[in-house]
Protein backbone atom coordinates (compact mmCIF):
# COMPACT_ATOMS: atom_id res chain seq x y z
CA UNK A 1 0.00 0.00 0.00
CA UNK A 2 1.40 3.46 -0.85
CA UNK A 3 2.28 5.81 2.01
CA UNK A 4 0.86 9.31 2.49
CA UNK A 5 3.93 10.73 0.83
CA UNK A 6 3.62 8.26 -2.03
CA UNK A 7 0.09 9.57 -2.62
CA UNK A 8 1.29 13.15 -2.32
CA UNK A 9 3.95 12.40 -4.92
CA UNK A 10 1.26 10.96 -7.16
CA UNK A 11 -1.57 13.44 -6.67
CA UNK A 12 -0.57 16.60 -4.82
CA UNK A 13 -0.22 18.71 -7.98
CA UNK A 14 -3.62 17.57 -9.19
CA UNK A 15 -5.25 18.29 -5.82
CA UNK A 16 -3.53 21.69 -5.70
CA UNK A 17 -4.89 22.44 -9.14
CA UNK A 18 -8.42 21.51 -8.09
CA UNK A 19 -8.15 23.67 -4.96
CA UNK A 20 -7.02 26.70 -6.98
CA UNK A 21 -9.75 26.03 -9.53
CA UNK A 22 -12.37 26.04 -6.78
CA UNK A 23 -10.96 29.24 -5.29
CA UNK A 24 -10.97 30.86 -8.73
CA UNK A 25 -14.57 29.78 -9.22
CA UNK A 26 -15.59 31.53 -5.99
CA UNK A 27 -13.66 34.64 -7.03
CA UNK A 28 -15.38 34.55 -10.40
CA UNK A 29 -18.81 34.36 -8.83
CA UNK A 30 -17.94 37.39 -6.65
CA UNK A 31 -16.81 39.42 -9.66
CA UNK A 32 -20.06 38.97 -11.54
CA UNK A 33 -23.36 40.76 -10.90
CA UNK A 34 -26.67 39.43 -9.66
CA UNK A 35 -27.84 37.37 -6.75
CA UNK A 36 -26.55 33.84 -6.47
CA UNK A 37 -29.14 31.13 -5.94
CA UNK A 38 -29.17 28.27 -3.45
CA UNK A 39 -26.39 26.40 -5.22
CA UNK A 40 -23.70 28.81 -4.03
CA UNK A 41 -25.02 28.61 -0.48
CA UNK A 42 -24.91 24.83 -0.76
CA UNK A 43 -21.28 25.02 -1.79
CA UNK A 44 -20.45 27.30 1.15
CA UNK A 45 -22.29 24.92 3.43
CA UNK A 46 -20.24 21.94 2.24
CA UNK A 47 -16.80 23.56 2.09
CA UNK A 48 -15.99 23.43 5.85
CA UNK A 49 -16.32 19.66 5.70
CA UNK A 50 -13.02 19.56 3.84
CA UNK A 51 -11.22 20.74 6.97
CA UNK A 52 -13.04 18.43 9.37
CA UNK A 53 -11.04 15.70 11.07
CA UNK A 54 -13.02 12.75 9.79
CA UNK A 55 -12.32 9.83 7.43
CA UNK A 56 -15.42 10.27 5.25
CA UNK A 57 -15.32 13.84 3.99
CA UNK A 58 -16.44 12.85 0.48
CA UNK A 59 -19.48 11.07 1.89
CA UNK A 60 -20.29 14.06 4.12
CA UNK A 61 -20.03 16.51 1.21
CA UNK A 62 -22.35 14.35 -0.88
CA UNK A 63 -24.81 14.13 1.99
CA UNK A 64 -24.65 17.90 2.53
CA UNK A 65 -25.62 18.41 -1.12
CA UNK A 66 -28.35 15.76 -1.09
CA UNK A 67 -32.11 15.84 -0.69
CA UNK A 68 -32.65 14.69 2.90
CA UNK A 69 -36.38 14.01 2.57
CA UNK A 70 -37.70 10.47 2.57
CA UNK A 71 -41.10 10.45 0.84
CA UNK A 72 -41.59 10.21 -2.91
CA UNK A 73 -42.91 13.43 -4.44
CA UNK A 74 -46.30 13.56 -6.16
CA UNK A 75 -44.96 14.73 -9.50
CA UNK A 76 -41.68 15.84 -11.02
CA UNK A 77 -41.37 19.57 -11.57
CA UNK A 78 -38.20 19.15 -13.58
CA UNK A 79 -36.52 16.25 -15.36
CA UNK A 80 -32.92 17.01 -14.52
CA UNK A 81 -30.88 17.39 -11.35
CA UNK A 82 -28.86 20.47 -10.46
CA UNK A 83 -26.34 19.24 -7.89
CA UNK A 84 -27.65 20.75 -4.68
CA UNK A 85 -30.74 20.49 -2.52
CA UNK A 86 -32.84 23.61 -2.79
CA UNK A 87 -33.68 23.64 0.91
CA UNK A 88 -30.34 25.38 1.36
CA UNK A 89 -31.99 28.53 0.00
CA UNK A 90 -31.94 29.92 3.54
CA UNK A 91 -28.17 30.31 3.09
CA UNK A 92 -28.50 32.23 -0.23
CA UNK A 93 -25.59 34.62 -0.63
CA UNK A 94 -25.94 38.26 -1.61
CA UNK A 95 -23.92 39.45 -4.60
CA UNK B 1 -5.30 -6.40 -20.19
CA UNK B 2 -8.75 -7.91 -20.62
CA UNK B 3 -11.89 -6.38 -19.25
CA UNK B 4 -15.68 -6.26 -19.50
CA UNK B 5 -17.58 -3.01 -19.91
CA UNK B 6 -20.82 -3.77 -18.05
CA UNK B 7 -22.65 -0.49 -18.71
CA UNK B 8 -22.19 1.52 -21.89
CA UNK B 9 -24.77 3.18 -24.12
CA UNK B 10 -23.22 2.27 -27.42
CA UNK B 11 -26.23 3.37 -29.47
CA UNK B 12 -25.03 6.90 -28.78
CA UNK B 13 -21.39 6.23 -29.63
CA UNK B 14 -19.69 6.07 -33.01
CA UNK B 15 -18.15 2.88 -34.31
CA UNK B 16 -14.72 4.36 -33.54
CA UNK B 17 -15.46 3.67 -29.90
CA UNK B 18 -15.89 -0.06 -30.53
CA UNK B 19 -12.44 0.03 -32.10
CA UNK B 20 -11.06 1.80 -29.04
CA UNK B 21 -12.69 -0.71 -26.70
CA UNK B 22 -11.26 -3.60 -28.68
CA UNK B 23 -7.77 -2.09 -28.67
CA UNK B 24 -8.01 -1.63 -24.91
CA UNK B 25 -8.90 -5.29 -24.34
CA UNK B 26 -12.67 -5.19 -23.98
CA UNK B 27 -14.20 -8.63 -24.48
CA UNK B 28 -17.84 -7.80 -23.88
CA UNK B 29 -19.99 -4.73 -23.51
CA UNK B 30 -23.42 -4.64 -21.86
CA UNK B 31 -25.91 -1.95 -22.73
CA UNK B 32 -28.93 -1.12 -20.56
CA UNK B 33 -31.93 0.59 -22.13
CA UNK B 34 -31.78 4.30 -21.29
CA UNK B 35 -33.03 7.80 -21.98
CA UNK B 36 -32.03 8.98 -25.44
CA UNK B 37 -31.55 12.57 -24.36
CA UNK B 38 -35.13 13.40 -25.31
CA UNK B 39 -38.50 11.88 -24.51
CA UNK B 40 -39.55 9.38 -27.13
CA UNK B 41 -42.91 10.17 -28.66
CA UNK B 42 -44.46 6.71 -28.77
CA UNK B 43 -44.15 3.11 -27.72
CA UNK B 44 -43.22 2.38 -31.33
CA UNK B 45 -40.11 4.45 -30.74
CA UNK B 46 -39.14 2.11 -27.93
CA UNK B 47 -39.87 -0.90 -30.15
CA UNK B 48 -37.35 0.38 -32.69
CA UNK B 49 -34.88 1.11 -29.90
CA UNK B 50 -35.20 -2.42 -28.52
CA UNK B 51 -34.56 -3.74 -32.04
CA UNK B 52 -31.47 -1.57 -32.23
CA UNK B 53 -30.23 -3.02 -28.93
CA UNK B 54 -30.96 -6.63 -29.80
CA UNK B 55 -30.19 -6.72 -33.53
CA UNK B 56 -27.94 -3.92 -34.70
CA UNK B 57 -25.56 -3.25 -31.82
CA UNK B 58 -24.44 -6.89 -31.47
CA UNK B 59 -23.53 -6.84 -35.16
CA UNK B 60 -21.64 -3.58 -34.83
CA UNK B 61 -19.71 -4.86 -31.82
CA UNK B 62 -18.95 -8.22 -33.42
CA UNK B 63 -16.98 -6.51 -36.20
CA UNK B 64 -14.40 -5.71 -33.52
CA UNK B 65 -14.53 -9.08 -31.78
CA UNK B 66 -16.64 -7.75 -28.91
CA UNK B 67 -19.76 -9.47 -27.61
CA UNK B 68 -22.67 -7.10 -27.04
CA UNK B 69 -25.46 -7.80 -24.56
CA UNK B 70 -28.36 -5.66 -23.44
CA UNK B 71 -30.93 -5.01 -20.74
CA UNK B 72 -34.46 -3.82 -21.43
CA UNK B 73 -36.90 -1.48 -19.68
CA UNK B 74 -38.44 1.94 -19.87
CA UNK B 75 -35.91 4.24 -18.25
CA UNK B 76 -36.78 6.28 -15.14
CA UNK B 77 -36.81 9.63 -16.95
CA UNK B 78 -39.69 8.46 -19.14
CA UNK B 79 -41.47 6.48 -16.41
CA UNK B 80 -43.43 9.28 -14.75
CA UNK B 81 -46.42 8.61 -17.04
CA UNK B 82 -47.64 5.18 -15.87
CA UNK B 83 -49.94 4.61 -18.84
CA UNK B 84 -47.18 5.21 -21.34
CA UNK B 85 -44.69 3.27 -19.25
CA UNK B 86 -46.94 0.21 -19.14
CA UNK B 87 -47.50 0.42 -22.88
CA UNK B 88 -43.73 0.26 -23.36
CA UNK B 89 -43.31 -2.48 -20.77
CA UNK B 90 -45.86 -4.59 -22.64
CA UNK B 91 -43.37 -4.71 -25.53
CA UNK B 92 -40.56 -6.17 -23.43
CA UNK B 93 -41.64 -9.84 -23.22
CA UNK B 94 -41.44 -10.30 -27.00
CA UNK B 95 -37.78 -9.29 -26.86
CA UNK B 96 -36.84 -11.49 -23.91
CA UNK B 97 -36.31 -14.42 -26.25
CA UNK B 98 -33.51 -12.58 -28.01
CA UNK B 99 -30.20 -14.32 -27.32
CA UNK B 100 -28.37 -11.19 -26.14
CA UNK B 101 -30.94 -9.95 -23.61
CA UNK B 102 -29.57 -10.42 -20.09
CA UNK B 103 -32.27 -8.91 -17.91
CA UNK B 104 -34.32 -5.89 -16.92
CA UNK B 105 -32.54 -2.55 -16.74
CA UNK B 106 -31.59 0.12 -16.22
CA UNK B 107 -34.69 0.63 -14.13
CA UNK B 108 -34.79 3.04 -11.23
CA UNK B 109 -35.82 6.49 -10.15
CA UNK B 110 -35.09 9.92 -11.56
CA UNK B 111 -36.81 12.63 -9.50
CA UNK B 112 -38.14 10.17 -6.90
CA UNK B 113 -41.81 10.51 -7.77
CA UNK B 114 -44.62 8.19 -6.78
CA UNK B 115 -45.24 7.15 -10.39
CA UNK B 116 -41.56 6.40 -10.96
CA UNK B 117 -41.60 4.19 -7.89
CA UNK B 118 -44.68 2.30 -9.04
CA UNK B 119 -43.16 1.61 -12.45
CA UNK B 120 -39.88 0.61 -10.79
CA UNK B 121 -41.74 -1.96 -8.70
CA UNK B 122 -43.59 -3.27 -11.77
CA UNK B 123 -40.26 -3.74 -13.53
CA UNK B 124 -38.95 -5.70 -10.55
CA UNK B 125 -42.01 -7.94 -10.73
CA UNK B 126 -41.49 -8.38 -14.48
CA UNK B 127 -37.94 -9.51 -13.80
CA UNK B 128 -39.13 -11.94 -11.14
CA UNK B 129 -41.84 -13.30 -13.42
CA UNK B 130 -39.20 -14.15 -16.02
CA UNK B 131 -36.41 -15.08 -13.57
CA UNK B 132 -34.12 -12.34 -14.81
CA UNK B 133 -31.37 -10.29 -13.15
CA UNK B 134 -31.92 -6.59 -12.58
CA UNK B 135 -29.75 -3.55 -13.24
CA UNK B 136 -30.77 -0.45 -11.32
CA UNK B 137 -29.99 3.19 -12.01
CA UNK B 138 -29.74 5.46 -8.99
CA UNK B 139 -30.73 9.10 -9.51
CA UNK B 140 -28.38 11.91 -10.36
CA UNK B 141 -26.64 14.31 -7.99
CA UNK B 142 -28.81 15.60 -5.13
CA UNK B 143 -31.49 12.97 -5.79
CA UNK B 144 -29.24 9.92 -5.49
CA UNK B 145 -29.30 9.38 -1.72
CA UNK B 146 -33.09 9.63 -1.39
CA UNK B 147 -33.69 7.51 -4.49
CA UNK B 148 -31.33 4.79 -3.31
CA UNK B 149 -33.09 4.62 0.05
CA UNK B 150 -36.53 4.51 -1.60
CA UNK B 151 -35.49 1.70 -3.91
CA UNK B 152 -33.83 -0.34 -1.19
CA UNK B 153 -37.04 -0.10 0.83
CA UNK B 154 -39.10 -1.11 -2.20
CA UNK B 155 -36.83 -4.04 -3.06
CA UNK B 156 -37.11 -5.32 0.50
CA UNK B 157 -40.79 -5.97 -0.12
CA UNK B 158 -40.01 -8.57 -2.79
CA UNK B 159 -39.46 -11.69 -0.72
CA UNK B 160 -38.56 -13.85 -3.72
CA UNK B 161 -35.87 -11.46 -4.92
CA UNK B 162 -32.39 -12.94 -5.17
CA UNK B 163 -30.25 -10.02 -4.08
CA UNK B 164 -27.15 -11.48 -5.69
CA UNK B 165 -28.91 -11.03 -9.04
CA UNK B 166 -29.42 -7.31 -8.56
CA UNK B 167 -26.82 -4.63 -9.29
CA UNK B 168 -27.43 -1.11 -8.08
CA UNK B 169 -25.37 1.13 -10.29
CA UNK B 170 -23.89 4.61 -10.04
CA UNK B 171 -23.13 4.28 -6.30
CA UNK B 172 -21.02 6.92 -4.63
CA UNK B 173 -19.54 7.35 -1.18
CA UNK B 174 -22.90 8.12 0.45
CA UNK B 175 -24.80 5.18 -1.02
CA UNK B 176 -22.36 2.32 -1.49
CA UNK B 177 -22.40 1.05 2.09
CA UNK B 178 -26.14 0.63 2.30
CA UNK B 179 -26.25 -1.12 -1.07
CA UNK B 180 -23.54 -3.61 -0.14
CA UNK B 181 -24.84 -4.14 3.39
CA UNK B 182 -28.23 -5.06 1.92
CA UNK B 183 -26.59 -7.82 -0.11
CA UNK B 184 -26.79 -6.30 -3.59
CA UNK B 185 -24.04 -5.69 -6.07
CA UNK B 186 -22.83 -2.11 -6.42
CA UNK B 187 -21.66 -0.46 -9.62
CA UNK B 188 -19.25 2.46 -9.64
CA UNK B 189 -19.68 4.67 -12.71
CA UNK B 190 -16.68 6.61 -13.99
CA UNK B 191 -18.49 9.56 -15.53
CA UNK B 192 -17.15 13.13 -15.69
CA UNK B 193 -18.36 15.62 -13.09
CA UNK B 194 -21.61 13.95 -12.10
CA UNK B 195 -20.43 10.55 -10.83
CA UNK B 196 -17.26 8.87 -9.55
CA UNK B 197 -13.78 9.86 -10.57
CA UNK B 198 -11.20 7.13 -11.14
CA UNK B 199 -9.55 7.79 -7.79
CA UNK B 200 -12.80 7.92 -5.83
CA UNK B 201 -13.82 4.57 -7.29
CA UNK B 202 -10.48 3.12 -6.18
CA UNK B 203 -11.01 4.66 -2.73
CA UNK B 204 -14.39 2.93 -2.49
CA UNK B 205 -12.75 -0.34 -3.49
CA UNK B 206 -10.05 0.06 -0.84
CA UNK B 207 -12.58 0.87 1.89
CA UNK B 208 -15.26 -1.70 1.07
CA UNK B 209 -13.23 -4.49 -0.54
CA UNK B 210 -13.73 -6.11 -3.95
CA UNK B 211 -16.79 -8.25 -3.24
CA UNK B 212 -19.84 -7.42 -5.37
CA UNK B 213 -18.32 -4.31 -6.94
CA UNK B 214 -17.89 -3.46 -10.58
CA UNK B 215 -16.70 -0.50 -12.65
CA UNK B 216 -18.33 0.97 -15.70
CA UNK B 217 -18.13 4.03 -17.89
CA UNK B 218 -21.85 4.45 -18.70
CA UNK B 219 -20.59 6.35 -21.75
CA UNK B 220 -23.45 7.94 -23.63
CA UNK B 221 -24.40 10.94 -25.71
CA UNK B 222 -22.91 13.28 -23.11
CA UNK B 223 -19.24 14.10 -22.68
CA UNK B 224 -18.05 10.74 -21.38
CA UNK B 225 -15.17 8.34 -21.81
CA UNK B 226 -15.67 4.83 -23.22
CA UNK B 227 -12.19 3.95 -21.98
CA UNK B 228 -12.80 4.97 -18.38
CA UNK B 229 -12.59 1.39 -17.09
CA UNK B 230 -9.13 0.56 -18.51
CA UNK B 231 -7.95 4.02 -17.44
CA UNK B 232 -9.09 3.25 -13.91
CA UNK B 233 -7.17 -0.01 -14.11
CA UNK B 234 -4.04 1.97 -14.96
CA UNK B 235 -4.67 4.26 -12.03
CA UNK B 236 -5.07 1.22 -9.76
CA UNK B 237 -1.66 0.11 -10.95
CA UNK B 238 -0.24 3.56 -10.16
CA UNK B 239 -1.69 3.20 -6.68
CA UNK B 240 0.08 -0.17 -6.35
CA UNK B 241 -2.85 -2.51 -6.68
CA UNK B 242 -1.69 -5.89 -7.90
CA UNK B 243 -2.60 -7.24 -11.32
CA UNK B 244 -4.82 -9.91 -9.76
CA UNK B 245 -6.84 -7.30 -7.87
CA UNK B 246 -7.25 -5.23 -11.01
CA UNK B 247 -8.34 -8.22 -13.07
CA UNK B 248 -10.82 -9.15 -10.37
CA UNK B 249 -12.51 -5.76 -10.50
CA UNK B 250 -12.59 -5.21 -14.26
CA UNK B 251 -13.05 -8.76 -15.51
CA UNK B 252 -13.91 -11.42 -12.95
CA UNK B 253 -16.50 -9.47 -10.99
CA UNK B 254 -18.58 -8.40 -14.00
CA UNK B 255 -18.17 -11.87 -15.47
CA UNK B 256 -19.38 -13.47 -12.25
CA UNK B 257 -22.44 -11.25 -12.00
CA UNK B 258 -23.37 -11.37 -15.69
CA UNK B 259 -22.84 -15.13 -15.92
CA UNK B 260 -25.92 -15.51 -13.75
CA UNK B 261 -27.65 -15.17 -17.08
CA UNK B 262 -26.97 -18.35 -19.07
CA UNK B 263 -26.86 -16.16 -22.17
CA UNK B 264 -23.72 -14.36 -21.08
CA UNK B 265 -20.85 -16.02 -22.90
CA UNK B 266 -17.35 -14.75 -23.53
CA UNK B 267 -15.08 -15.55 -26.44
CA UNK B 268 -15.23 -14.50 -30.08
CA UNK B 269 -18.75 -13.51 -31.18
Amino acid sequence: MPSKNDLLDLQFIEARHKLIDLAAFLDRIDRHPGRADFRLAALHHALPILLAERPDRARAVLEALSDPTTDPIPQATTQGACGAWEQSRKHTAES
Amino acid sequence: MRYIEPHAHMVSRTTDDYQKLALAGCEAVCEPAFWAGFDRGSAAGFHDYFRQLTEYEPQRAAKFGIRHYCWLCINPKEADDPGFAREVMSLIPQFLACPTVLGIGEIGLNKNTRNELVIFEEHVQLALDHDLPILIHTPHLEDKLKGTRLMLDALANFSRLERAQVIIDHVEEHTVAQVLEAGYWAGMTLYPNSKCSLDRAIDILEIHGPDRLWLNSACDWGVSDPLAVPKCALQMKARRHHAAAIERLIYQNPRDFLSQSPRFVLGAP
